[in-house]
């Protein structure tokens, strides 16, 4: 009767151990869930309401004041385009350096180490106190706004993405190659540049396009930068406007014939952005 | 013919050669002898504008601030005026809009980025893991303008409609939960800004804490799975205490994304400069909203650097939380090599 009572305690444990977990497994099947409702919702409305208000005309009339007939974002996605592109090629180069800098000369060493806390930092740094900075220091100086700030305020995004992720790949070079280099007396310049970067090229072209998806979609550190503008214009001393800082204006607003062409640039710019992030996807698994 | 390595440390000392050799050795070849000292100079000089920069940050933030340092003090921190036509500024208001907003944030995200995190790592069979990864990851990538509009235009009426209106014809008459959900059921405000930021945060959080969950080593799952634990009972108690600080990184590194978070928040928390009532419903500001959208009209002088102040303690506060975040993640690392 005992041996009875003490099985049947254990049995109810044993419930009850069962129950707490088929609980907590279910609740972590429903956050899988909750967080895959969200993207699959968010994608829905941005081709819904985006691929509702695409027309030709977006790509070809510049955009329109208010309650407008006509109207595109063919100077929003110019500029955006313009000032996207400088900021890489402003940029890549930079991270590069300091991200072979970071994996071939600094592994160890204060500046090695402060260089990569930095570098962490301003990765997740609000992106609108870049803007600030880039406005105490060009646009304040010289008392106007300019595409060529916003170039600066993006290229300074694009930095720490490409120091990140250049470094990390370096790092997975084998040193055994680095080693065969040396060995038949190959200078290091040559050895980073012809050897451990080529080896590398892949992930770091990878970190390239992650950067240019990141900056694509930045508005805050545009807002303050290179303003916008609603003219079609090529020159960099003068306001540009760009795809995000254009939906920002049109969604607030309440005119209608804004909000469809704000629709239509959250889903080219959607589209742009998910687009490169699985290119690089795709690029970084072939190679490894 | 290959003895393009100099000779020097490999001959023996003269006393002992016995021949001496026939002609010249081969000269080194050497291409273009600058680009070495080239290179690393512009390597270190890339990691030095890294640094110059965040003081370059700092300090123009200090400078552009200093009249508003100046005038207010640290006084600036809890009072809430904002007149920028008596030129009295205070920022309570939006530093207040900015933590309520990420404290929600995390209040939802932490508990869901936990569960896809378990699912991700005990759950999932194998070939989905990778397609769920990704499509996580994904929700990272979307630009925050996209997540704004979305709140604002598709998400905010039917919290509106679905969840604000009855909360409140439920809960509107209790005392203390009721002022938390007083003012007018727009979809717009403290509480809708803090599930879109949940929404953004949750993917940040979720791989962190995936990828430190994958720390564990295999042999402490596998024998406690062998004692007869549950897959419950192994995450809680074999995974979770191993990976805390790692946990704990994550969870500050999404908040740091949540603080600093402009277009999502501007969008939907409304821009209104009160703090009267406590309510999650009212319309509220945050610091980066703000900045967004006072900054380019500002002029010169107070109101300038009083926002210039604001994006200062924005970035103290960021700066402080992401450098906490990187100790724990580094501390976690550190551990791995010593116990597994």
């Amino acid at each position: 009767m005992n041996t009875g009572a003490i099985s049947a305690g254990r049995m109810a444990m044993h419930r009850k151990r069962k129950r707490v977990n088929m609980i907590a497994l279910t609740l972590s099947l429903a956050a899988m869930s909750f967080g895959l409702v969200w993207l699959i919702w968010i994608l829905f409305e941005t081709v819904r309401l985006g691929f509702g208000g695409l027309a030709w005309s977006v790509f070809t009339e510049m955009t329109p004041p208010p309650q407008a007939d006509v109207g595109g974002l063919a100077n929003a996605i110019f500029g955006s385009l313009v000032m996207v592109s400088l900021a890489t090629v402003l940029g890549t180069p930079i991270g590069i350096l300091a991200g072979i800098y970071l994996a071939e000369y600094g592994q160890k060493g204060w500046l090695g180490s402060a260089t990569r806390f930095i570098n962490d930092i301003l990765l997740s740094a609000p992106s609108i106190v870049i803007g600030l900075f880039i406005y105490a220091v060009v646009v304040a100086r010289l008392k106007s706004f300019s595409a060529f700030a916003g170039v600066l305020a993006l290229a300074l995004i694009v930095i720490p993405v490409v120091i990140r992720t250049t470094e990390n790949m370096l790092s997975l070079i084998p040193n055994a190659l680095r080693e065969a280099a040396y060995a038949l007396g190959t200078p290091k310049w040559k050895v980073i540049y012809s050897v451990t970067l080529k080896a590398a090229r892949a992930g770091v072209v990878t970190g390239v396009l992650l950067a240019l998806a990141r900056i694509a979609g930045e508005t805050a550190p545009l807002l303050f930068t290179a303003l916008s503008n609603q003219f079609w214009t090529s020159d960099l001393r003068e306001p540009m406007a760009s795809l995000p800082v254009t939906i920002f204006k049109f969604a607030m607003s309440p005119y209608e014939n804004w909000q469809k062409l704000a629709w239509a640039g959250v889903f080219l710019i959607t589209l742009g952005v998910l687009s490169l992030n699985i290119l690089a996807r795709i690029l970084f698994r072939q190679k490894h | 013919m290959a003895a393009t390595l100099p000779a020097t440390p490999l001959d023996p000392p003269t006393s002992m050669q016995r021949v001496t050799p026939q002609g010249r050795p081969p000269q080194r070849r050497v291409v273009a002898p600058w680009a070495d000292g080239l290179f690393s100079v512009l390597a270190h000089g890339a990691a030095w504008l890294t640094l110059a920069l965040l003081a370059g940050i700092i300090a123009s933030l200090v400078i552009g601030a200093a009249p508003a340092i100046q005038k207010f003090g640290l006084g600036f921190l809890w009072s809430r005026d904002w007149d920028p036509v008596q030129e009295k500024f205070g920022g309570l208001v939006m530093i207040y809009g900015t933590l309520m907003t990420s404290f929600i944030a995390l209040l939802i995200a932490v508990p869901v980025s936990f569960g896809i995190a378990l699912f991700l790592t005990e759950l999932s069979p194998g070939w989905l893991k990778r397609p769920l990864g990704i499509a996580i990851e994904l929700l990272a990538a979307v630009p925050s303008i996209v997540y704004g509009m979305w709140g604002l235009l598709v998400f905010g009426p039917i919290l509106a409609t679905y969840v604000q209106q009855p909360l409140q014809a439920v809960f509107g008459s209790t005392p203390y939960l009721g002022a938390l959900l007083t003012g007018p059921p727009v979809g717009i405000g403290i509480l809708s800004a803090g599930i879109i930021l949940a929404i953004m945060v949750i993917p940040f959080i979720a791989a962190v804490m995936r990828d430190v969950f994958e720390v564990t080593p295999a042999l402490l799952k596998e024998s406690a799975y062998g004692l007869g634990a549950t897959t419950w009972e192994v995450v809680a108690t074999v995974v979770l205490p191993y990976t805390k600080t790692g946990v704990v990184g994550g969870i500050m590194l999404g908040l740091g994304r949540a603080l600093g978070e402009t277009m999502a928040v501007t969008f939907v928390i409304g821009n209104f400069n009160q703090l009267n009532s406590l309510s999650l419903f009212e319309a509220a500001n945050s610091i980066t909203s703000a900045l967004a959208n006072e900054f380019a009209e500002a002029g010169e002088g107070l109101h300038q650097a009083s926002l210039i102040y604001l994006g200062l303690v924005l970035f103290f506060i960021t700066f402080a939380v992401l450098s906490l975040s990187k100790l724990l993640l580094a501390r976690l690392k550190r551990g791995e090599g010593s116990r597994s």
